[in-house]
């Protein structure tokens, strides 16, 4: 505010030197821009460009990356006319329950009308980062030939492409650093897309091929593992086995990040011991995941590395609590740590002793589909890993019951957490014990942690759980709730006292118009408001988009289905418009 | 649509095929339950609907990747507890439970009850099966889903499942829903293909004492496994090979003067390896198939990856060799 009043005093004294031919900035503009480039963080820049309209020049044209939460907030054409010279685009396209396959295929997505307005505007693009976009091959060969000093292009829960796209990134992209391939829904069609780097290609720094199901050329693979000399991070697919494992380890000790293949080959103890040499070669490991396929005999060729190891993403490998036991004990740096719920509560214990740093955990099911005596963690588990690890900020937990009592202690022992994400996996299930809801639980979450970020709910949960989360979560950013809350007051609780919210997920709720209504004036300073199967009717989704023009208010529709029920509504601000690519089965009202 | 196609074949699954005593394929499984339900539990009015459902789904899955087939097999390996507990539990089971998904009529794949879970593990994986069944289309999934959609909101009066059981037999009669536990696709389709694995590895868990390869033996219906750190040299390597598979070899003597059944001795295998009819070879850690015999033993347990017991007649280029190899040892 400084500069504008030195801008009026400005301009009563024209022989101020100060004074530039763009205006009456009190800095030229291109310091203002170098300054103002200097600015990593997303809200500050946001913050930064709504001073005046010097700072949103500077802003502006200093902007080189951008982060698009869901792509039909913005369209590509606005995007390019206010920030002419990015270089590195992320963009979210589905909401997130599309994938638990609440959103029906073809809803749209597609990343490639973006790159059509990014070869003309961005011609310099560096950097492409998708989660939840249709991607097809032909746009990952456009990709490829439109942008010549493309580095690096990472895809997470995409779909619609295929090796064959790979293929052309591979052959095309001469400066690629980053081809990093995640969880997505692919058509893996050949093996030879690894053979499509050329000879002279030597600049890649992070491979992720983890998800492929088929074979790759191991020839081609090691080639290029040799001749990357800057390769970090290393992601393999379970075709790899061991022995392969062994060979490119020997060919890349300077790995950071490591995901194995399948970690249960046959081996002679000739080559156990080449395993072994090969990973304590390995001095800067800090990641390791992979382990499709465990054989808990070799995990000790993974403990000379296990000491510097931070974030070990064990969610594929379904060890057992001695397995488990035996590696932590030489994993006493780690901060992440991602298991299957077949280490069982015993296992967490062994969290909980060896692992004094934990900051996230997540526990995921084996089969969470089993009945009768299924095993898995419960609730002496979870208050095990929070007594020996204060610093746990972050947890994913999959359990069959709980109880409120246990979830009290935990965040009593950790009371800084951002993250709580619960999943009690029998809807409805109230607490075990006690056989009451899960209110108190999650009320003692909200209570305790003011941290919070994020959240997500389960179990047996009435409209107090609501009430709680509006009354105490002031930090809240994302909710999700899942068959919880007994009528429109709690959804009412959540829009009206949570002022950070952005992000609303709600499946199976006895929510309805009113509860949706309640958050008219909301929404705009949201990104997004998802509800499936609650009790919200087409008339209120009409009202709701009668009243607020500038929100997009969709309803997917099923066939067949009851014409005056809205069973799965999306809701989000947009300065877009209404989509110009809706399939006929979404319906923008 | 998927949805005509689904109800034809609900329809179809029950007349269709007499279901074999006890198989293990799983696309039999859904009448080998309905079978076995029938007779051990009470007469399936309920029943027999449900269990339809593993074959309609395992039909929409048919086309689906292999994943989906990795989950049959597991579907199998649980639905078989399931489907005798059920007729254990005939009470609940048969009645209340499923009395409810009964109304439903032919319930779409949402509303599997107990046995099925895994098997609606596998619709989401379908969004349009998914869309179809939800969206209460033709039939009566229509009256299903809206029933479901009406119990569901009550559920923190009745925190069992939409079954709404007026028994406290929750963990019984699960109604599996769409995309619920919240994980995603390929982390399901892993875990189910690693379960699977992870247990046949733990049967033949390789210590660092004992070296398992596997044994196979052309025309033989299943392979062995052998631990070659027992065996100190060829020689013995051989006879406890003649000594796992002379029972193969039964019916395949042409020579005459055998006895038979009766009197086959491993003597006649021994004379089948070394007269030419099989030849004893091995997989070594490049890949390649080599005849066993050539290399010092500790060299070959090193590199031997598995057997294989071949004909003569596809040995040929080492048939010569290995006649003269096995007369020279034996």
């Amino acid at each position: 505010m400084e500069c504008c009043n030195k801008r009026r005093m400005m301009k009563e004294s024209p022989e101020s030197n100060f004074m530039n031919r763009r205006g009456s900035s009190c800095f030229p503009d291109e310091v203002l821009e170098r300054v103002i480039g200097m600015l990593k963080s997303r809200k500050d820049r946001s913050s930064v460009s709504l001073v005046c309209k010097e700072w949103y020049n500077a802003e502006r044209w200093s902007r080189r990356n951008v982060f698009i939460g869901n792509c039909y907030s913005v369209s590509p054409e606005i995007l390019t006319r206010r920030f002419p010279n990015i270089r590195s685009v992320t963009l979210k396209g589905k909401p997130r329950f599309s994938d638990f396959n609440l959103v029906p295929a073809n809803w749209g997505a597609d990343i490639h009308f973006w790159l059509v307005v990014f070869a003309k505007k961005y011609p310099f693009l560096e950097e492409l980062r998708l989660k939840r976009m249709t991607v097809t091959d032909e746009s990952l060969k456009f990709l490829a030939r439109s942008f010549p000093n493309f580095k690096a292009i990472s895809l997470q829960n995409c779909d619609g492409f295929s090796t064959d796209g790979l293929a052309a990134i591979a052959a095309d992209c001469k400066n690629l650093t980053e081809l990093d391939i995640q969880e997505n829904v692919i058509d893996d069609k050949n093996d030879n897309w690894l053979t499509c780097f050329p000879e002279s290609f030597t600049s890649l720094e992070v491979l992720n091929f983890s998800i492929l199901h088929n074979d790759v050329n191991f020839d081609a693979l090691e080639k290029l593992v040799t001749r990357c000399k800057s390769l970090k991070t290393l992601k393999l697919n379970k075709s790899i086995t061991l022995e392969q494992l062994q060979r490119l380890l020997f060919r890349a000790p300077q790995l950071c990040e490591l995901g194995t293949g399948s970690f249960s080959q046959e081996l002679t103890t000739q080559q156990y011991s080449e395993l072994e040499s090969a990973f304590s070669n390995c001095k800067n490991l800090n990641t390791l995941s992979g382990l499709w396929v465990v054989t808990p005999q070799y995990l000790p060729v993974l403990y000379p590395a296990c000491a510097n190891l931070t974030f070990l993403n064990f969610s594929y490998a379904p060890l057992d609590s001695d397995d488990i036991a035996k590696l932590l004990v030489h994993c006493a740096n780690i901060r992440r740590l991602w298991v299957v719920d077949t280490i069982e509560d015993k296992g967490l214990e062994a969290v909980g002793t060896h692992c004094p740093l934990l900051e996230e955990l997540r526990v995921f099911p084996a089969d969470p589909f089993a009945e009768g005596d299924a095993r898995g963690v419960t609730d002496s588990g979870f208050i095990a890993v929070s007594q020996g690890c204060r610093n746990l900020h972050y947890v994913l937990y999959f359990c069959r019951h709980m109880t409120n009592a246990a979830v009290a202690t935990v965040v009593q022992n950790c009371p800084d957490f951002t993250h709580f994400r619960l999943c009690i996996m029998n809807p409805g299930q109230p607490d075990y014990r006690t056989s009451e809801p899960m209110d108190e639980a999650f009320g003692a979450v909200v209570k305790t942690c003011s941290k919070l970020q994020r959240l997500a709910i389960s179990g047996l949960l009435t409209d107090l759980t609501f009430e709680y989360i509006g009354k105490y979560a002031k930090n809240l950013e994302t909710l999700s709730v899942a068959f919880a809350g007994s009528s429109d007051w709690g959804m009412q609780c959540v829009l009206e006292g949570c002022p950070k919210l952005r992000k609303l997920e709600i499946r199976d709720c006895p929510f309805g118009n009113a509860a949706l209504l309640s958050g008219l004036e909301k929404y705009e300073s949201m990104r997004s408001l998802w509800m499936s199967d609650c009790k919200v009717t087409m008339n209120g989704c009409r009202l709701l988009a009668k009243e607020m023009p500038r929100l997009n208010v969709e309803v997917i529709k099923e066939d067949g289905s009851d014409d005056s029920q809205a069973e799965r509504v999306y809701v989000y601000r947009s300065v877009a418009g209404p989509r110009r690519d809706a399939p006929s089965f979404v319906l923008t009202l | 649509m998927s949805t005509p196609l689904e109800h034809d074949y609900i329809g179809l699954a029950e007349k269709k095929k007499i279901p074999s005593s006890s198989s293990s394929s799983s696309s039999e499984d859904g009448k080998t339950f309905k079978e076995t339900e029938l007779r051990l539990g009470l007469p399936g009015s309920e029943s027999p609907e449900r269990k339809p459902l593993s074959g309609v789904s395992l039909s929409l899955f048919g086309n689906l990747n292999n994943n989906n087939n990795v989950m049959n097999h597991h579907v199998h390996v649980a639905g078989a507890k399931r489907g005798f507990s059920d007729a254990i539990d005939a009470k609940w089971a048969f009645s209340d439970a499923h009395g409810s998904d009964s109304d439903l009529g032919k319930p779409s794949a949402l509303f599997s009850p107990r046995g099925s879970g895994n098997v609606v593990g596998k619709p989401p994986l379908d969004p349009k099966t998914i869309s179809t069944q939800q969206g209460n289309s033709i039939n009566t999934p229509a009256s299903a889903s809206q029933s479901i959609k009406e119990s569901k909101p009550l559920q923190e009066k009745n925190p069992q499942l939409p079954a709404t059981n007026e028994h406290a037999s929750a963990p019984a009669s699960k109604a599996q829903v769409v995309g619920w536990p919240p994980i995603r696709s390929f982390r399901k389709n892993t875990m189910a293909s690693n379960l699977t694995k992870n247990n046949d590895e733990a049967e033949g868990k390789p210590g660092f004492g004992c070296l398992y390869v596997k044994v196979s033996m052309d025309g033989a219906p299943y392979l062995r496994k052998v631990d070659l750190k027992t065996y100190s040299n060829y020689k013995e390597l051989s006879s406890a090979l003649e000594k796992m598979f002379s029972c193969f070899t039964i019916g395949q003597c042409n020579s005459p003067g055998l006895p038979g059944k009766d009197g086959l001795s491993e003597s006649s295998l021994r004379d089948l390896l070394h007269g030419s009819e099989y030849v004893l070879t091995y997989e070594d850690k490049d890949g390649d198939w080599m005849l066993v015999g050539d290399v010092p033993w500790e060299m070959f347990t090193d590199s031997c990856r598995r057997l294989r017991i071949m004909k003569g007649s596809e040995a040929i280029g080492l048939a010569p060799r290995a006649v003269e190899k096995s007369k020279s040892q034996n």
